[in-house]
């Protein structure tokens, strides 16, 4: 009975104790942890610096968020300048981690922070970051560019001048362009057309001003040998063009009579409509020789077999290196590459010109011993640490940033 | 004059956009970027030239009864059609313009594209008769390359898909940045005329 009763006085002084410890205060972990769950994330690590390479007037910012805390539900831009005054420049979600300030004044010197937004209004402020932006003089990435670039038109102003100077400067035949003229001629015994491939890219494309250029030659020809030219075109600027230069080639030809501007005409943009549209001439027309010059994508082959079909002599040139291998295969000449650009000088023979190509044949085989001593450099600098920073040397120059 | 002015609007405009690479600096930039933009309004206008010759010519053709005109007609209707749609109720999804590019222009553009196959197929019968010892060389790759394309190709020798892609990455990325580096000469060499003023063909005379 005496064991009962102080099991029973032992039962009732644990519960007692239990209950005053529910109303005691609780530990000091549970305590941060609370308040941690009422802390509004707040932005960390904000850095600001001017933006490289620019024209001014614009400070990058760079931030972190706490990671522990109440997730705001926008950040905001302060900015501060010189005379104290503060203004919001932007809200931001909160996920976003960088901001460029495109609206300081050079030379000024800026204060930032973050303010953190919870139902409007802040709850968390960062710390401040100062930066002054600038305008660069140049792209630091570039600089090797720029030199190649010197160096280049270096050598082909020399050899520009060796070919005014009259020096005998040899080109390389180029079968291509050498079989022009018998093209022409042969779409003149035959009394068939000569049709101008322009490729289907804008005049703001490089290859298509070389086209162009060619063009202006091949009309002169037609002119001359009174064939008729059809000129295709899949953008208005470059038919616009082709007429005035077509037009310019038969004056010089001292055939303005034979020049129809109808026969330079637009088809469309669409890369297919002007393939069906140029196979269409082609087999309506059978032109006796074709000249795909410009830029092509996926339709080369399209246009060069059908031209294969109707039994044109073709003579095609791009660029592409992946439309390359289909005019090879279906055209009769195909101007690889910097043939295609080497084309105007190779069917004027100004010497002029062809010092321009003689130049660029020399930067050519510079940029091969450049080449060349690069993939040395860089295999044997495995081995040989003073070869592997030439390598590096000739990496920096020739990467753009 | 009629040879200055567009030699001296040339030399300006590629200055500027050579500049306009190097330099971040203003007024580069903003030149560089108004002289980018004054571009896509040039050719934005053009379209309206464009249009209208399309036009000019399938009239003619159909006024003075020209060889092939009777396919005219059908340009014409076609080209009034969607613009006529395009411009009354839109070109949004749902619309007749909509329609009509989805289920016409769309198609036949597609039809066009797939003739390719049938181009390449006869392409590649021609560039692969093993005439001389560089076409053998040719044909062998290419069929080492379809070979290892398929699944047949491991199956008859593992090693045969690691060959080609060796082939396709090193002979064949090799012989591309070849034609890419030539023909990056060739686009230097060619601005450097028209900006200089030493090539003036495209000005319909040489002096």
């Amino acid at each position: 009975m005496k064991s009962l009763s102080a099991y029973a006085i032992f039962l009732l002084l644990f519960t007692a104790g239990a209950a005053l410890a529910d109303n005691a205060d609780p530990p000091e972990s549970v305590v941060t942890e609370a308040a941690e769950e009422l802390h509004v994330l707040r932005a960390v690590d904000i850095e600001a610096s001017d933006t490289p390479e620019d024209a001014g007037g614009s400070v990058s910012l760079t931030w972190g968020m706490e990671t522990v805390g109440t997730l705001p539900d926008s950040l905001g831009i302060m900015r501060s300048d010189p005379s104290g005054g503060e203004e919001l420049i932007a809200t931001l979600p909160v996920n976003i981690v960088m901001y460029n300030d495109q609206s300081a004044d050079n030379g000024t010197e800026y204060s930032y922070w973050i303010v953190s937004y919870l139902g409007g209004t802040v709850e968390a402020c960062s710390d401040r970051a100062a930066a002054v932006s600038s305008a660069q003089w140049i792209y630091k990435g570039r600089i090797g560019m720029m030199i190649i670039l010197f160096l280049m038109s270096a050598i082909i102003f020399y050899y520009i001048e060796s070919g005014k100077k009259g020096k005998e400067l040899y080109i390389r035949e180029i079968a291509g362009l050498e079989a022009v003229d018998d093209a022409v001629g042969r779409a003149t015994e035959m009394g068939k057309a000569v049709l101008y491939i322009p490729g289907i890219a804008d005049m703001d494309d490089i290859q298509t001003i070389a086209s162009i250029v060619i063009l202006g030659r091949v009309a002169r020809k037609t002119a001359e040998y009174g064939a008729s030219l059809l000129v295709p075109t899949s953008r208005s600027v470059v038919m616009s063009v082709s007429q005035e230069v077509v037009k310019e080639g038969y004056i010089q030809a001292g055939r303005p009579d034979g020049f129809n501007k109808e026969n330079i005409q637009y088809l469309t943009d669409d890369q297919f409509g002007y393939a069906a549209g140029v196979d269409g001439i082609m087999v309506r027309e059978k032109p006796a020789a074709i000249f795909l010059l410009g830029t092509f994508y996926a339709e080369s082959l399209i246009l060069a077999e059908t031209g294969r079909s109707v039994g044109a002599i073709q003579i095609a040139g791009t660029a592409m290196p992946s439309q390359i291998p289909f005019f090879v295969a279906a055209c009769d000449y195909t101007l690889i590459g910097e043939e295609l650009f080497a084309a105007s000088a190779y069917l004027s023979r100004e010497p002029k010109l062809l010092g321009s190509l003689k130049g660029q044949d020399a930067a050519k085989l510079f940029f091969i011993i450049l080449i060349v001593v690069g993939v040395i450099a860089a295999t044997v600098g495995d081995y040989w640490s003073p070869l592997k920073s030439v390598a590096e040397f000739l990496r920096k120059l020739v990467t753009v940033n | 004059m009629r040879l200055i002015i567009p030699l001296a609007i040339t030399f300006t405009a590629g200055m500027i956009m050579i500049l306009n690479f190097f330099v971040p600096h203003q007024p580069f930039r903003f030149l560089g970027e108004n002289l980018q933009e004054w571009y896509l309004i040039v050719a934005s206008g053009a379209i309206f030239l464009g249009a209208m010759n399309l036009m000019h010519v399938h009239f003619r053709k159909i006024k003075l009864k020209l060889k092939n005109w009777k396919y005219s007609p059908v340009t014409i209707i076609g080209f009034l059609v969607m613009l006529v749609l395009g411009l009354i109720y839109g070109v949004t999804e749902g619309r007749p313009f909509n329609y009509l590019f989805m289920n016409m222009v769309a198609p036949m553009g597609a039809t066009m594209f797939s003739l390719l196959a049938f181009f390449v197929a006869s392409a590649a019968f021609r560039a692969f008769r093993a005439s001389n010892w560089r076409a053998t060389l040719l044909l062998t790759s290419a069929f080492l390359v379809m070979l290892g394309q398929v699944p047949i190709g491991a199956m008859i020798w593992d090693k045969i898909p690691l060959i080609k892609v060796w082939l396709m990455s090193i002979p064949n990325t090799a012989g591309q940045r070849a034609v890419m580096i030539g023909a990056a000469m060739g686009v230097v060499s060619t601005s450097l005329r028209m900006i200089f003023g030493v090539e003036r063909s495209w000005l319909g005379g040489t002096d």
